[in-house]
């Protein structure tokens, strides 16, 4: 039988190496080491609970956690291998109310296999989709992701397939196929979880691409500060190729495809699909003025399909299950499900995957369960660093990639990071302007200066070194950095800005909000 | 009589940085993996190998320093014996983590951005580890650590030489 450890990062980081050698250890000293194996798996993302032990019973796979080495005699004391009572013990797993209540389409796999066996990926409806798609046409693939709705998971939410039809429909000698696992945003981790938890997911998903749209070789841009998802994709690239799942000839079709892992170097905006090209390339990761689009001219000068990494995991179910099953979830005109990640000061943060339309309230209070602190929430910053911070005015509003714009929000890709009342939010708006600067490519003005400026007038304002004018003068600078900026880092640096301004005016010092709201 | 020129041997680093040249150069966009070889071997990218990889690439000196220094992962000094990462990002922040970074510069007695005078540790900001829901969030060499409180932090750091 099996005891699972997980190997994601965020369970290492909490130990779940040394829980995992101290249960090896005590699996030998009670002579038990015949009868059950560790599997290091991917994480549950109940990452309060981390490191999460799971144990296979005939009743199903029960769970314990949050695990430390020194709990591990009293585990096998209380029956460990047969799922015993103890401080612990969570039940069974499938049945604890923070995972019984998602809808995991692209996350089911995670958690309940070795990551790398490609017998596990197999039992678990692996390559189902691409059997599908190898007796399908490119036109009849693109079709399917089209009748999906499946729009980019990545935060700019355009439709997946007009990409693909694009690249389908421009003749070149040369496609590429590049996935942008640049996750550089604070509050998400749905990308990481998935190529260290389910790589073979990824993999699937840039293969269909690659038969679809001719598309020969493919590259996955991973952050440096992802090692151990490098690692996992590097082994499991190899293992797949081993396995004649990507090469010359994937599954005897005569198609080729082939996948390299590049790594990234640290540099924020290269998680904008233009500097991540220009990265590729070999070069400074400044941004490229659209058009040409990267479908038309894009890594190379070739066409190129560049998505972000969940969602090409959501094309293998589209293509195994039919865009109909991914289309009947979700609302308007938001298809299928987002893996909305809980992250800052949060009670039980994690990974909930869910169809678009429920609250953010119900996210923070009924997944959430409130902060860690267990201070009020103050603030909570939706849809990464450039996400605005949304007032409990908004928690009400449908998670939907319409309904928060047209309030000025920002759903994104479902990041959340939540803040209690001890958070200033004149130093976060400072932050977000700094990070501006430390991070900007350089290219232009509004971007490279205004967000030197922009430290520079909040510290004024905080002072009150001529306040009033001050608070106008970063409205104005705003409004330049969104109109004048080339893209998102300058642009939408104004959108924590603006809402901190508008939402919590007394931390800048202001007794009440401006007129000229933004 | 006449003298022969003596051409002095190339010191060591520089004939392992064109032996890695040889072997990335094919690549497509070959820079950044080169790069990342090099100082995967070296531990940073020595000012003087930027000639090699110029030359070895087909590329102007500049735009190899160009692309070193835009990238913040690349190192053109040697770091510390140990390297102290400490998320300065949102998530983080939301949790304790500029604290947790005031308090490492004060038990390392180090600023950020900087190596310490003996060259026992070199302490820096990462903005993101991906440990969001287990802030506040550092790296110390290859080994992650989450949710780590000021006591975890004094002791972590502690045990470093």
């Amino acid at each position: 039988m099996k005891i699972f450890v997980p190997r994601d990062s965020a369970a290492l980081a909490v130990g779940a190496d040394e829980v995992a050698d101290a249960l090896q250890a005590e699996l030998v000293a009670r002579g038990l080491d015949a009868q059950a194996t560790l599997v290091r798996n991917g994480s549950r993302g109940l990452f309060w609970l981390e490191p999460l032990v799971e144990v296979e019973t005939p009743a199903g796979r029960v769970a314990y956690g949050p695990v430390a080495p020194e709990d591990v005699p009293s585990l096998f004391d209380a029956g460990l291998l047969q799922g015993g009572a103890h401080a612990l013990s969570l039940g069974l797993t499938e049945a604890i109310p923070y995972l019984a209540k998602q809808e995991r389409l692209t996350f089911r796999r995670i958690g309940l296999t070795d990551p790398l066996s490609l017998e596990d990926y197999a039992a678990h409806e692996g390559w189902q989709g691409l059997e599908k798609a190898l007796a399908l046409d490119g036109a009849a693939i693109v079709q399917q992701v089209l009748d999906s709705g499946l729009r980019g998971r990545g935060g700019a939410a355009f439709p997946a397939g007009i990409k693909w039809r694009t690249v389908l429909n421009t003749a070149a000698e040369q496609k590429y196929i590049v996935c942008n696992a640049d996750e550089g945003d604070s509050g998400t981790f749905s990308d990481r979880m998935t190529m260290e938890g389910d790589p073979y997911l990824l993999i699937e998903g840039m293969t269909i691409a690659g038969l679809a749209l001719g598309a020969t070789q493919g590259y996955i841009y991973v952050r440096s500060e992802y090692p151990h998802s490098v690692a996992v994709l590097r082994e499991a690239v190899q293992r797949a190729a081993a396995a004649g799942y990507l090469g010359d000839d994937v599954r005897g079709s005569g198609k080729a495809f082939h996948l390299h892992v590049r790594m990234a170097a640290g540099s924020y905006v290269c998680g904008e699909e233009t500097a991540l090209l220009e990265s590729l390339e070999g070069k400074r990761g400044i941004v490229r003025a659209k058009p040409p689009l990267p479908a038309i001219e894009g890594l190379f000068g070739k066409p190129t399909l560049i998505h972000n990494v969940i969602s090409l995991a959501s094309v293998p179910l589209i293509l195994a299950r039919g865009a109909d099953f991914y289309k009947h979830h979700g609302m308007g005109r938001s298809r299928g499900t987002l893996p909305f990640q809980l992250a800052g000061n949060v009670r039980c943060g994690g990974l909930v995957e869910k169809a678009f339309g429920l609250t953010l309230r119900e996210l923070l209070f009924d997944f959430g369960g409130g902060t860690r602190s267990g201070r009020p929430v103050k603030a909570v910053q939706v849809g990464g660093p450039l996400g605005t911070y949304v007032p409990e005015s908004q928690w009400d509003i449908p998670l939907d990639y319409e309904a928060y714009a047209a309030v000025g929000a920002v759903l994104g890709h479902g990041g959340i990071v939540v803040h209690d009342d001890t958070a200033d939010m004149a130093q976060l708006a400072r932050y977000a302007m700094e990070f501006c600067a430390i991070e900007s490519c350089g290219k232009c003005t509004p971007c490279r200066i205004g967000s030197t400026r922009g430290v520079e007038v909040i510290d004024r304002i905080v002072k009150n070194q001529n306040r009033p004018q001050q608070v106008m003068l970063l409205r104005d600078l705003c409004d330049t950095m969104v109109n004048g900026s080339l893209c998102a880092m300058g642009g939408m640096t104004p959108y924590p800005v603006l809402s901190a301004l508008n939402h919590y005016p007394e931390d800048f010092g202001i007794a009440e909000p401006d007129q000229k709201a933004a | 009589m006449r003298s022969i020129p003596i051409t002095p041997a190339l010191p060591p680093h520089r004939t392992r940085v064109r032996a890695l040249v040889a072997r990335h150069r094919s690549e497509p966009g070959a820079l950044l993996p080169l790069l990342h070889a090099v100082q995967e071997e070296l531990g940073h990218i020595p000012p003087d190998v930027v000639p090699d990889i110029a030359a070895g690439l087909n590329l102007s000196r500049a735009e190899v320093h160009g692309v070193i220094t835009y990238y913040h992962h690349f190192r053109s000094l040697p770091a510390g014996r140990h390297v102290v990462q400490v998320c300065r990002a949102e998530a983080c922040k939301a949790c304790g983590g500029d604290e947790l970074m005031a308090q490492a510069e004060t038990l390392l007695g180090c600023k950020s951005h900087e190596t310490r005078d003996d060259g026992a540790v070199t302490l820096e900001p990462v903005f993101c580890l991906g440990l969001c829901a287990s802030s506040p969030a550092i790296q110390i060499d290859d080994r992650l650590h989450g949710r780590v409180s000021p006591e975890r932090l004094a002791k972590l750091l502690g045990g470093l030489a």
